[in-house]
């Protein structure tokens, strides 16, 4: 099968945050930046899917500016056959923008099954997957915590609030991925070196005027620190007052 | 003056909390834009339009009724082109959902097919001239951005429990529309599995028992379990540590890759607090850990 994985860069979601001089933006000083954790799921499900049904062709996509290119070379070293860069200053905050300029991408690659993640750990909107289905006019499964396809067709499962559907739907189809789907491999000696040479294609993204900008980041306020109230069977009289007079939530 | 559409969604034939949190959230928004009309849109099986007027309640001037068997399973398409259309025949200033599993779904849709920008999971909503500035937590919320957006309209998302629900009596005017079929091809909903009955969603609740590993076994969990049951309507959660090993469903996991809450209560049975656990349960209101250290 002929699938499209659009992956993004962004930064350890274990690093701690600072805000960059600019106020609009995070410092990324000293960050380490990697394919995004659901986008890695989607890496590895579209590679299994293909070694599966042992052909096929996975293609990774990002659009961004050229440190992209190390993201989409890690892809490669995962398995993924070829690169497409979609050169951009930087990512727009406007996902719907940034859901066309892919969509002008993918609209003529002729394949079976796009991929995203569910989000991405940075912007945590979760837009641009569902967008791109909408422009292509094709299906769109969200969230989708297991994943399979066979002739022409996907089922999948999705998490609700206290329930779960099970969904099948014609290909092509888009599907954004959510944790459970598959955990992403690690990178073999062989794969990176094979990635090197694998062909990784730039251009420009046809990005039309952000409607979204980022005016301020803040990190949250601290939460005043915690006191302890007691131990064992002991402090439960204290803990149910303090939450009764003063948290008042009981 | 300009008048708010906004997405009031129903699960098995009844409107869900986010409906009211979205509909005062839209209230909000129409009267900081000099006065407009709230219009609230829900999407249900036959029978919803007998809960539409509820709606009215939290601010809504007139409510929008689109019933179709097919949206008792959530026909995403046929419902994403019922709000869409609406909104371009309305002139409306701003579609607003909820950042619920539907909302999460619809939004994007709605914003594609309007060529319309938009903002998820806001926690916050201001009117600036022209454009509106939200508050996005990002980064699983270790970052908050401040976010402009301009158009009209512009689709904007709430986070659940972020803007609490706020009477505003209005005499809501019930209509019926049209639903509006699908443009293309569609998924088909199988089967729905019904997760544990009679608690509520983690989203949704007010208070969230969570357990961790310091539980030491699946069936000591029971322990949780018994005191979300003593506080009579908490919703249990677990740390992604206790998922991974079964002990519970993962869609119980709370922490940056599972759900994020913010409950008035969060009870933390032996969790050591990893930062990814922290991510999911940080906006909390207060928040008691009961751990050996």
């Amino acid at each position: 099968m002929k699938i499209a994985v659009c992956i993004k860069r962004t930064p350890d979601s274990e690093s701690r945050f600072k805000i960059a001089a600019s106020g609009a933006a995070i410092d990324e000083t000293g960050l380490k930046f990697d394919v995004d954790d659901f986008a890695g799921y989607a890496v590895e499900a579209a590679l299994q899917i293909n070694e599966k049904s042992g052909g096929g062709e996975t293609v990774v996509v990002a659009l961004g500016p050229d440190n992209v290119q190390e993201s989409l070379r890690k892809a490669m070293s995962m398995g993924a056959d070829r690169a497409v860069h979609l050169k951009a200053d930087a990512v727009p905050a406007d996902g719907v923008a940034v859901a066309k300029a892919l969509a002008e991408e993918l609209k003529t690659g002729g394949y079976d099954l796009v991929l995203f993640g569910k989000h991405a750990f940075d912007t945590s909107a979760g837009v641009v997957g569902t967008a791109v289905a909408e422009f292509l006019n094709i299906p769109c499964v969200t969230a989708a915590s297991e994943l399979s396809v066979a002739n022409g067709q996907g089922t999948a499962r999705r998490e609700l609030e206290g329930a779960a559907e099970m969904v099948s739907f014609p290909l092509p189809a888009v599907v954004t991925i959510d944790e459970g789907v598959a955990r992403p491999r690690y990178p073999s000696l062989k794969g990176i070196m094979a990635a090197k040479k694998k062909p990784l294609e730039s251009r420009a993204a046809s990005l039309g005027v952000s409607r979204v900008t980022v005016q301020k980041m803040e990190l949250p306020p601290e939460r005043p620190a915690g006191r302890i109230i007691g131990e064992g069977v002991a402090a439960i009289p204290e803990l149910v007052k303090a939450l009764q007079n003063e948290a008042k939530v009981l | 003056m300009a008048n708010v559409l906004v997405f009031a969604e129903a699960r098995g034939g009844e409107l869900r909390k986010i409906a009211f949190e979205a509909v005062t959230a839209a209230r909000a928004l129409a009267d900081a834009s000099g006065g407009g009309e709230v219009h609230a849109l829900v999407a249900g099986a036959p029978g919803i339009a007998a809960k539409a007027s509820q709606l009215g309640t939290y601010g809504a001037d007139v409510v929008l009724v689109a019933e179709s068997p097919d949206f008792e399973k959530f026909a995403r398409e046929s419902i994403a082109a019922t709000i869409a259309e609406r909104a371009k025949s309305g002139g409306y200033r701003a579609v607003i959902l909820g950042f619920s599993a539907q909302g999460r779904d619809l939004g994007p849709r709605v914003a594609a097919k309007l060529d319309a920008p938009i903002a998820t999971d806001v926690t916050s909503i201001e009117v600036s001239g022209e454009s509106l500035v939200v508050k996005h937590p990002g980064y699983a919320n270790k970052v908050t951005a401040t976010l402009v957006i301009t158009g009209a309209p512009v689709v904007v998302s709430v986070r659940p429990s972020a803007i609490t629900a706020k009477e505003s009596a209005k005499a809501a005017r019930v209509e019926t529309i049209t639903p509006v079929a699908a443009s293309g091809p569609v998924i088909t909903v199988t089967e729905v599995k019904e997760g544990a009955k009679g608690r509520p969603d983690l989203g949704e609740a007010s208070i969230i028992i969570s357990g961790g590993r310091g539980l030491k076994a699946a069936e000591n969990f029971k322990l949780v379990e018994d005191l979300a049951d003593a506080f009579g309507n908490a919703a249990v959660g677990a740390t992604r540590a206790v998922t991974d090993d079964g002990w519970r469903p993962h869609s119980d996991q709370i922490g940056q890759t599972g759900r994020q809450v913010s409950p008035q209560l969060y009870v933390a049975v032996g969790i050591s607090g990893a930062i990814q656990h922290l991510a999911g349960m940080r906006t909390s209101k207060t928040i008691v850990a009961i751990n050996k250290d």
